[in-house]
């Protein structure tokens, strides 16, 4: 399936992030203490909060919220000493299209979050931790502080915890169904209670965050992650993936695949693999025709590059970027432009207004991309959202603003002949070639 | 002179540590165009006008936000840059009326002039342009929302200079508009009506009532003077058509108000030609007679001839007849019979004199200030 020989397959990858979730009330703190749970925190209170930054910086853990920042180098990048309080951010804002692995640890196997969540704070000296978590997840916030509830009782949070000198305090808040919150520092913002609306970076969170602290922010697959390097250590993970993207990863399949849902597999693993292997290949036996590889923000691939391994470096060079791991894969019945269209209308509705080229440019590329789809396109549309894709591209206030362009510019390269079909025959292509 | 070395457009320039290409720049004299920029707020990063090209680096950034480091290569008007600005000068015209013939604020205006220099006139995009209606019903500020460019100074003003909070942004995307309060009028919010988002606003999205019609900036003379409502002093500069004045700004170069004042110094100018200011003093003629006080019963001051009848003097007869009832008063019934109040409106020096008439014209302890009470 795959020709490349330092790639792996799962034939003998054990996971690790999701082996709980089978168990029956997952999401209890019995059932977690069970299987081992907090042995982690418990091993990492007795080592030098700079080992366990060493560890992670070993193990190669980049983070699995979208921008793959290395994890340990974020760490390191909070400032010592005890002399200011710092603070841990946790993002449950999972809102990217096509994302949905972050709901699923949260709501079956909270504790394991929480005790990656502990072992940050304890190795960056943060004794206050926020939870943020989007406000749609109810089952989510009903869990986490359930969660939170049962580890004050059991002395994983608070005072002293376990006896040692380190104490943490964790509380959740809520989001109000903003995408740009789960940008880094907009979500900063919503913390403090202010219009979610991302800052100006630098400073970077690590040195002004959350109410002007030092602050950590991290993606909760990245957590979940933490507690499996102090147990099993570096090497065990950094021998799982590729040369820049280690370790074991929960990618979310969606779309026209005949079993959609959570895979966790080695970084590294095909796409195709993925798909046809663990999602039982495409329903009703049709062609593949394009997948998102890293949620909504992430270029679309045509599928010819199907055999592309799951990796942040093999997937850039493809074209994409692995984002999230947020597959969507389309079949040969999905109109493209009609894909389009929804991804910019969710762009243009998300925006949070800060600067011109996201506020006007999505919306307009939202309007042309709706005119083109109902057979009103003009002649000169598709050079015109060329146009807006190139004025946006990398001249946004934040990097969600120009996270649009990468949908609309790779349909466009890779599928514009649906494009020009639209415009000239105000016809849908793939409509007329599927029989009815 | 700075400690950094930095070259923009090829010429070698020095900055200090901490300050942001634009800053610097201006410093320099050199022009690079901006919107959501004002010297006097935080940096935004919103327009992105400001965009500059850094050498190594692949994006373009805004001056604005970006700090000068050692050996930063910079162009402010490449080709690339200058197709940026225009790119999102079409994109802000696309939503914005074309109604510059009308507009108060023609010739007073940066997206008119940045449309006029990247020669920005059809709109590409033929999409939709929001129509919202312009009827705040407070007193003084004219929103007209169609005109807004979010360039969010009028909500740093309102935040960082006065702290007052009134203006913020509501909704999101194309939705996203400046409201104020709990998206209410400007007079249900905790507004003050001090102007300062009327003065930095770069269009005609805020805008005074009292001016609105009255003249266009070409049309009328620039006066600096000193407010006269307080002791502070704020600088202004009146715009005065046809000797009336239409509209007043506050001076950036006021050494005391640094370009901000209030309500009063801004929008408080309606009695300059109001006809019932008086221009000359007045006294009662029984006064300028030399008479008694006549009876309240015989008060009848609109008629000529009457004791009670205002009659316009000199400043020399007007004085001389208070100061003579004071020494009066003084000699009849002691100094302690008079007290004197004086104003935060005078200046220390007026303040200083007042001590002095009390105490040792009159010779009086009993002065107060207007503040204590």
């Amino acid at each position: 399936m795959n020709s490349r020989s330092d790639v792996p397959t799962n034939e003998n990858f054990e996971p690790v992030l999701t082996q709980n979730l089978k168990l029956p009330g997952s999401e209890k703190i019995a059932t977690y203490l069970s299987v081992g749970g907090y042995q982690a925190v418990r091993k990492a209170l007795s080592l030098p909060p700079d080992e366990i930054i060493d560890m992670v910086k070993r193990s190669g853990l980049r983070g699995r919220g979208g921008a793959g920042f290395p994890t340990g180098t974020k760490w390191g990048f909070m400032p010592n000493g005890k002399d200011v309080p710092k603070i841990v951010a946790v993002n449950t804002d999972e809102g990217e299209p096509g994302t949905f692995k972050d709901r699923e640890i949260v709501e079956q196997d909270p504790h394991q979050v929480l005790e990656g969540v502990i072992i940050a704070a304890y190795a960056v000296g943060a004794n206050r931790a926020y939870v943020y978590i989007r406000g749609e997840f109810f089952l989510g916030v009903k869990r986490w502080i359930k969660a939170i509830s049962d580890a004050y009782e059991f002395g994983f949070l608070g005072e002293n915890i376990l006896g040692s000198d380190f104490s943490l305090d964790l509380s959740v808040h809520r989001g109000a169904g903003a995408y740009i919150c789960g940008e880094e520092t907009a979500m900063l913002e919503s913390l403090e209670g202010k219009r979610g609306s991302p800052r100006l970076k630098p400073p970077y969170p690590a040195s002004i965050g959350l109410f002007g602290l030092p602050t950590l922010v991290q993606n909760i697959e990245t957590l979940a992650c933490v507690p499996h390097i102090i147990n099993r250590g570096s090497e065990w993970f950094s021998s799982i993936g590729t040369a820049q993207s280690k370790g074991p990863k929960i990618f979310s399949v969606s779309g026209h695949v005949n079993r959609p849902g959570n895979y966790e597999l080695p970084l590294g693993i095909s796409l195709k693999e993925i798909i046809y292997r663990h999602a039982g290949g495409i329903r009703n036996g049709n062609r593949l025709k394009a997948v998102i590889p890293g949620g909504a923000s992430t270029p679309i691939l045509p599928a010819e590059l199907v055999d592309v391994p799951m990796a942040f470096e093999t997937l850039e060079a493809a074209g994409s970027a692995l984002g999230t791991g947020a597959i969507i894969v389309m079949d040969e019945t999905t109109c493209i432009v009609e894909a389009v269209r929804r991804l910019s209308k969710f762009f243009a509705h998300e925006s949070c207004g800060h600067c011109t080229p996201c506020r006007i440019g999505s919306h307009r590329i939202y309007e042309i991309m709706d005119r083109i789809e109902k057979g009103q396109g003009h002649s000169g549309d598709i050079d015109l959202l060329l146009n807006l894709v190139e004025g946006i591209d990398g001249n946004t206030f934040c990097p969600m603003g120009s996270a649009l362009v990468n949908p609309v510019r790779s349909a466009i390269q890779h599928f514009r002949e649906e494009f020009e079909y639209h415009i000239t025959n105000k016809n849908c292509l793939v409509k007329t070639q599927i029989p009815k | 002179m700075g400690n950094i070395n930095f070259t923009i457009n090829g010429e070698r320039i020095q900055a200090e540590q901490g300050q942001t290409i634009l800053q610097a720049a201006r410093e320099e004299g050199i022009y690079i165009p901006g919107l959501c920029d004002h010297p006097a707020l935080p940096p935004e990063g919103a327009c992105r006008i400001c965009l500059v090209e850094i050498e190594g680096q692949r994006a373009l950034h805004t001056s604005c936000t970006y700090p000068v480091s050692e050996g930063l290569v910079v162009n402010t008007n490449s080709d690339r840059v200058r197709a940026s600005r225009k790119f999102n000068l079409e994109l802000l015209l696309s939503d914005h009326p074309m109604d510059c013939m009308t507009c108060d604020a023609a010739g007073d205006c940066l997206l008119q002039d940045l449309a006029y220099e990247y020669d920005v006139s059809e709109d590409r995009y033929q999409g939709t342009k929001h129509h919202y209606s312009v009827n705040d019903p407070n007193p003084f500020i004219q929103v007209d929302r169609n005109k807004c460019i979010l360039c969010r100074r009028c909500v740093r003003a309102c935040r960082e200079v006065n702290g007052v909070e009134a203006i913020s942004v509501f909704y999101r995307g194309f939705s996203a508009y400046i409201g104020f309060g709990a998206d209410s009028s400007m007079d249900n919010s905790p507004c003050e009506f001090c102007g300062s988002c009327v003065e930095v606003c770069p269009t005609g999205a805020l805008w005074p009532k009292m001016s609105l019609g009255e003249g266009r900036p070409w049309q009328v003379e620039r006066v600096q003077t000193t407010c006269p409502y307080c002791g502070v002093g704020c600088q202004l500069i009146l715009e005065v058509k046809d000797n009336k004045i239409i509209k007043v700004d506050s001076a950036w170069d006021g050494p005391s108000n640094h370009g901000w004042t209030c309500v009063k110094g801004r929008f408080g100018y309606d009695f300059v030609h109001h006809p019932d200011r008086l221009e000359k003093p007045r006294v009662r003629k029984y006064l300028l007679d030399g008479k008694k006080k006549p009876a309240a019963s015989k008060r009848n001051p609109e008629k000529e001839g009457n004791p009670w009848q205002w009659v316009e003097v000199d400043w020399e007869t007007a004085l001389g007849i208070t100061a003579g009832k004071m020494r009066q008063i003084r000699d009849d019934h002691g100094p302690e019979s008079m007290g004197f109040l004086t104003s935060a409106k005078c200046l220390n020096e007026e303040n200083y004199l007042m001590n002095k008439l009390a105490r040792q014209v009159i010779g009086t302890n009993s002065i107060d200030h207007c503040a204590r009470l």
